[in-house]
């Protein structure tokens, strides 16, 4: 549920990255803390644990800009990818404009990607979305690795819908980019239409 | 859809503003801020150039969420309201009308009776500018000003 401030003459969007344990979800986002200028972004949270694993979620804002004299903010989390952490995964995606599902390319890692975009459906669900709907991209990370899967074969897997997917290597920053202004894309064109809520 | 679009307007900004800093005042209070329950800052009063008022808004959002989960649990509605004692400045977190989250942090200068009192009125006042807002907001003609971007718009955001 994006959050229109007439005064402040403000939008703010709420972004998630969605996926299994150690996708890099939240590589992802500590590239884009990194390469963001200062006066574009705000502190990132980590909510770790000591073994830095997400136990909570990470959070990072930024400002993308303005449109017609309102400024852009988007607010990025992660969830935590593991399996047991699914009650606060759900706390996550309360209020969410867009969300990014990241998968991990390696073909050991089939079954815990399609557990995870199948428990993100779920988790929508519960909270009245429909990931069908919603503002959402795919990406697949960790392209560098030499076990991974083609990505036709992913894409068959964890996106039918063929909504716009990225190959992406987070750790250097491949596709990270790409796959932020993809929703961040979706999610203004869903507020364009009016049919955000 | 899950929830009305949040929209703030002007006269109501202005409203929910004098009555955060006024709470301030009468709560001896070193910050006052609201949060919605997505974790969005809605406004803030007080000595607010020396705290990160959009990570504590995140944080409060999360911590009512998982509160809230937890009183779930438990067959609870919620837990309306929350107390963090630390050694110099005190947490005091407030559920207001199911809605937005009133946060107040305060010092020795204050005491905890005092802030629950103040709090307490506030959030009466609270709940009554968001109701009206709500139904502002769900009136037909009260479209979003995105209404009108083009798409040129959005590329234009994306040009490096």
């Amino acid at each position: 549920m994006s959050f229109i401030n007439y005064m402040a003459r403000e939008i703010n969007c709420k972004l998630v990255y969605y996926g299994p344990g150690l996708c890099g979800k939240t590589t992802n986002l500590q590239y884009i803390y990194e390469r963001t200028n200062p006066e574009a972004k705000g502190k990132m949270i980590s909510l770790a644990t000591e073994t830095e694993r997400t136990l909570f979620f990470d959070f990072l804002p930024l400002s993308l800009g303005e449109i017609r004299g309102f400024k852009t903010r988007f607010h990025l989390y992660t969830v935590p990818g593991q399996v047991f952490y699914d009650a606060s995964r759900k706390l996550i995606l309360k209020g969410v404009d867009g969300v990014v599902f990241c998968a991990d390319s390696q073909i050991e890692r089939t079954e815990a990607n399609l557990e995870s975009v199948e428990n993100l459906r779920t988790n929508l669900a519960e909270q009245g979305y429909s990931l069908d709907k919603l503002p959402y991209v795919v990406q697949y990370n960790k392209r560098d690795l030499p076990n991974v899967a083609s990505v036709e074969e992913l894409r068959q897997m964890i996106n039918p819908t063929s909504v716009p997917d990225f190959e992406a290597v987070a750790r250097t920053g491949v596709g990270v980019f790409d796959t932020l202004k993809a929703v961040a894309k979706l999610v203004l064109t869903e507020l364009k239409k009016g049919g955000n809520g | 859809m899950v929830n009305p679009q949040m929209v703030m307007y002007e006269e109501e900004f202005n409203q929910i503003q004098t009555v955060v800093d006024r709470l301030v005042r009468d709560a001896n209070a070193k910050v006052v801020f609201i949060v919605d329950k997505n974790g969005q800052l809605i406004s803030a009063a007080g000595d607010i150039d020396n705290v990160d008022t959009t990570s504590l808004a995140s944080l409060t959002a999360g911590n009512i969420a998982a509160t809230g989960g937890m009183a779930k649990l438990l067959k609870e509605n919620e837990f309306a309201t929350q107390f963090h004692e630390g050694e110099k400045a005190n947490i005091h977190i407030q559920l207001v009308g199911n809605r937005v989250i009133l946060v107040v942090i305060f010092d020795s200068r204050s005491s905890l009776g005092l802030v629950r009192l103040r709090v307490k009125k506030a959030s009466e006042e609270l709940n009554h500018i968001f109701e009206t807002l709500l139904k502002k907001v769900q009136e037909p003609g009260a479209d979003s000003p995105f209404a009108e971007i083009t798409d040129e718009d959005i590329d234009n955001l994306f040009n490096d």
